[in-house]
Order: structure tokens, then C-alpha cells, then sequence
């Protein structure tokens, strides 16, 4: 099976920031959320893969094509959409596609009016008479209509709406049909990444923290609420992220609960429940773990 | 509306996304929405029409697989498993189900395993008890 992205051993430095080390494969027909606070690095990241930026060190190979030897090839069938990408203010929407389609080959005109229906956009307005949502919706258009096989999209739903975020993951699960496209996506909005991700990584500070299946993430952590005095060291116990006592009552967010259940009962605490926990919270237990584990 | 093989999904429900899934697909198959031998949309379809992940949607269906309720033959996808033994696969899975709530019930009172098992043993026997003064109910 062809990877839609492989990145080994890159590292790109900027004044104010720097990418470390990141390694990092998504196999075709897969979709990957990215997840990270502001500054984490993950559109350092899309552009690194769009081929906007040239990696100081390590190999990044699209769609078996190796950066940036092949990237005009690589560029063909990656679709970028991030809010730093420049629309023309005072060119229609219309004049946006006409130029697209000029430059792609596959690209679908049917598809785009039925996007153009669905994200209610006027083709015949200039750009500058958008809000901020339709401009989001239809730089995702022009990037959508064109059928590439990996969509490389950084917030894609930051700052829209409940109506047009619920049109714009309508597009985005219809891509899922198709097993020869794969999606790279960032957000802050880690129920989006939970829902439609197939993996999920998290960035912080430049490196890649954590990278598995979603539901690996999802199994793997649990929020244990136990009653009783509990060990002084249970906060170096392996696994355990973080602890906090109220009164007699101790709630701790662990990964591999069911080790950290067997010492609480050894160490005579009284395990009164074990829930699961979502991608934000385990994001956060995460980050504050500092990658202790 | 997009009408469609998609399902009733919803993140405030408490069950994870693939238990929701197992669920409302054990639920079809009882009302008899889809027959025995009825082909299950691909695994790539439900995902796109509930707007869930792949990798979800393939979760939920082992399950159902290890439940007996559908089977899945290579290269042609899933159907409706044609056993006779499929009401008894879905209350296998209902019962299941209820014993996961169940057991995060006894979670919530703090109720341990062992108070735990004597209470169903108690429910068990009461059970038992009234299936035995009742033999007509039995046999229904």
C-alpha cells in the first residue's frame, strides 16, 4: 500500500521556533488529526508537506513522491487550504474556479456546484464581500473540487459557525467514501478529530508527543476517582499523568488503567470508578505528563 | 435531508461512538429493517453518511461479528448472518450491553465485584424462583 505521507527525521528551524525530529507516516485512505495548542507546530507541518517550506534536515516523501525532488508531480494531487492562503478581494468566486480548473486537469464542475449549493456561496460575488465562513468554505471548494488524493487542511472549521462547521465535516466525511484519499487536518476542536480521525497526533512544542490510532488514544487512558488515603509516590506511579485529592476522595487520569487499578486496590484505596476520557482531556493530561510514560 | 444508511450518532451520548453503532445495527437487524442475507453498507459508506471515522466503523463491525449478528466474506462485504441462531446472537448482545451499564452503575454507588456478584446471584435466583411459579410465562 502506497503511504499518502511519510516524514522521517525533520527538523525545521525558524528564529522563533523550531519542528524537531518528527516522524510521521499516514497510510492511504486515511484521515489524521493533528492536534496542538497555538504555535505547537502544525502549520509549520502542512506547509512542510504542501511543499510551501524546505525542511533543514530529514526526508519527506507525498504520495510516494520525495520532497521537493518531486514535488511538481506531488503538488498535482495535494490539495492545501489554510487561512494564510491569499483569495483575490476583488475577483469573483466564479473567476477563482474558472482559474483552478484551468490549472487542474481533474478538476469537477459538477462537484463544485453542488458544493457551491451546499456551502450556500454566491459564485458571482467578489471575494471581498465574503465573511470570514464563506471565505473558509470556498478556498475548501477550490481545493475540494479538484479530487486531489491528499487534502492538507490547517483549522478548517476554526471561527465558523455551528451551521457552516456541520456543512464543511458534511464535505469532509464524503471524501472518507473514496479509499484513494487521504486527509491531514488541524484543529483546536478535539471532537472533530475524535470523531473523524482514523489517527491522531499530538504536537507540542515542536515534536511530536504522541501518535497512534484513535482508538488506541481513546482505550489507553481512563479517569479512575478512588476513596482513601493513597501512597505519597502515586504520582511517579508509571502511567499515572496526573492526581488530585479532594477531602477522601483521589481522581487520577492514568494510561493503562487496569496496572493502576491493581496498585490503588493493593495500597488499600477503594477504586469507585474507571470512565473514559475524551481526546481534550487526554490531550491535556498529555501535555502536562510531559510526555512521561 | 440526505436520507440513507446513516445512523442516529450523537457525542453527548455516554456509549462510545462503535457501541452506538453495534447497537442501533443490532436494533435494525431485530426490527427487521435488514432481513437475514441483507448486504450492510461498505464500511467506507457508514462512515461517510454518519460521519464517523473508518477505523470506528470497522470496530463496530468486528463486534457484530463476534456477536454472530452479521459476517463479513472477503472482498464482498457484510450481510445480515442467515443463522438460525440470530435472535439468540442479539439478545447475546443485548444482554451484554446491559451488563456493561450495569456494571458502570455499580461503579457510580461504589458498589465493588463482590457485592456485585451477590446481587446478581440474588436477581438470578429471584428469577429463577418466578420462572418456576409461573411455567406458562416459561414457555413463552
Amino acid at each position: 500500500m502506497t503511504a499518502a505521507l511519510t516524514l522521517s527525521g525533520v527538523c525545521k528551524r525558524y528564529p522563533a521556533f523550531a519542528l524537531e525530529d518528527v516522524d510521521l507516516a499516514l497510510p492511504e485512505g486515511e484521515i489524521m488529526g493533528l492536534v496542538g495548542v497555538n504555535g505547537a507546530g502544525k502549520s509549520t507541518l502542512l506547509r512542510l508537506l504542501g511543499g510551501l517550506a524546505l525542511p533543514d534536515r530529514g526526508t519527506i516523501e507525498v504520495l510516494g513522491h520525495p520532497m521537493p525532488a518531486q514535488q511538481v508531480q506531488a503538488k498535482r494531487e495535494i490539495g492545501l487550504a489554510s487561512e494564510d492562503m491569499r483569495l483575490y478581494g476583488s475577483q469573483t468566486l466564479r473567476w477563482h474556479m474558472d482559474l483552478v480548473r484551468a490549472a487542474y486537469p481533474r478538476w469537477d464542475e459538477a462537484y463544485a456546484g453542488e458544493l457551491l449549493r451546499r456551502f450556500d456561496l454566491r459564485a458571482a460575488q467578489p471575494l471581498k464581500a465574503f465573511s470570514h465562513g464563506q471565505r473558509v468554505k470556498a478556498l475548501l471548494l477550490l481545493n475540494l473540487a479538484r479530487r486531489p488524493r491528499l487534502l492538507l487542511l490547517d483549522e478548517p472549521t476554526t471561527g465558523l459557525d455551528p451551521v457552516a462547521r456541520a456543512e464543511v465535516l458534511e464535505a469532509l466525511s464524503e471524501v472518507l467514501r473514496d479509499a484513494a484519499r487521504s486527509v491531514l487536518f488541524s484543529s483546536h476542536d478535539t471532537h472533530d478529530i475524535e470523531r473523524l480521525a482514523d489517527r491522531i497526533t499530538f504536537l507540542h512544542g515542536g515534536r511530536v508527543i504522541d501518535a497512534r490510532d484513535t482508538a488506541a488514544f481513546l482505550d489507553d487512558w481512563r479517569r479512575i476517582v478512588c476513596h482513601g488515603a493513597l501512597p505519597a509516590s502515586v504520582g511517579q506511579w508509571d502511567g499515572v499523568a496526573s492526581v488530585r485529592a479532594n477531602g477522601s476522595l483521589s481522581e487520577l487520569r492514568v494510561r493503562g488503567a487496569e496496572a493502576v487499578v491493581g496498585l490503588l486496590r493493593a495500597a488499600g484505596a477503594d477504586v469507585r470508578s474507571v470512565d473514559p476520557m475524551n481526546l481534550e482531556e487526554i490531550f491535556v493530561a498529555t501535555v502536562r505528563g510531559g510526555g512521561k510514560h | 435531508m440526505p436520507v440513507g444508511d446513516g445512523l442516529f450518532l450523537s457525542a453527548s451520548d455516554s456509549r462510545p461512538m462503535y457501541q452506538q453503532i453495534v447497537d442501533q445495527v443490532a436494533a435494525k437487524v431485530a426490527a427487521g429493517d435488514w432481513p437475514a442475507g441483507h448486504a450492510l453498507p461498505s464500511i467506507r459508506e457508514l462512515a461517510s453518511a454518519s460521519q464517523v471515522s473508518v477505523i470506528t466503523v470497522k470496530r463496530a463491525y468486528l463486534e457484530l461479528e463476534r456477536a454472530g449478528v452479521i459476517v463479513t466474506r472477503h472482498g464482498k462485504g457484510s450481510f445480515v448472518a442467515e443463522t438460525q441462531e440470530l435472535p439468540k446472537a442479539l439478545l447475546r448482545a443485548d444482554l451484554e450491553g446491559r451488563l456493561r451499564e450495569v456494571a458502570r452503575a455499580a461503579a457510580r454507588l461504589g458498589v465493588g465485584i463482590d457485592e456485585l456478584k451477590r446481587l446478581l446471584v440474588a436477581a438470578h435466583d429471584d428469577q429463577a424462583f418466578h420462572t418456576a411459579a409461573r411455567p406458562e410465562e416459561a414457555t413463552r
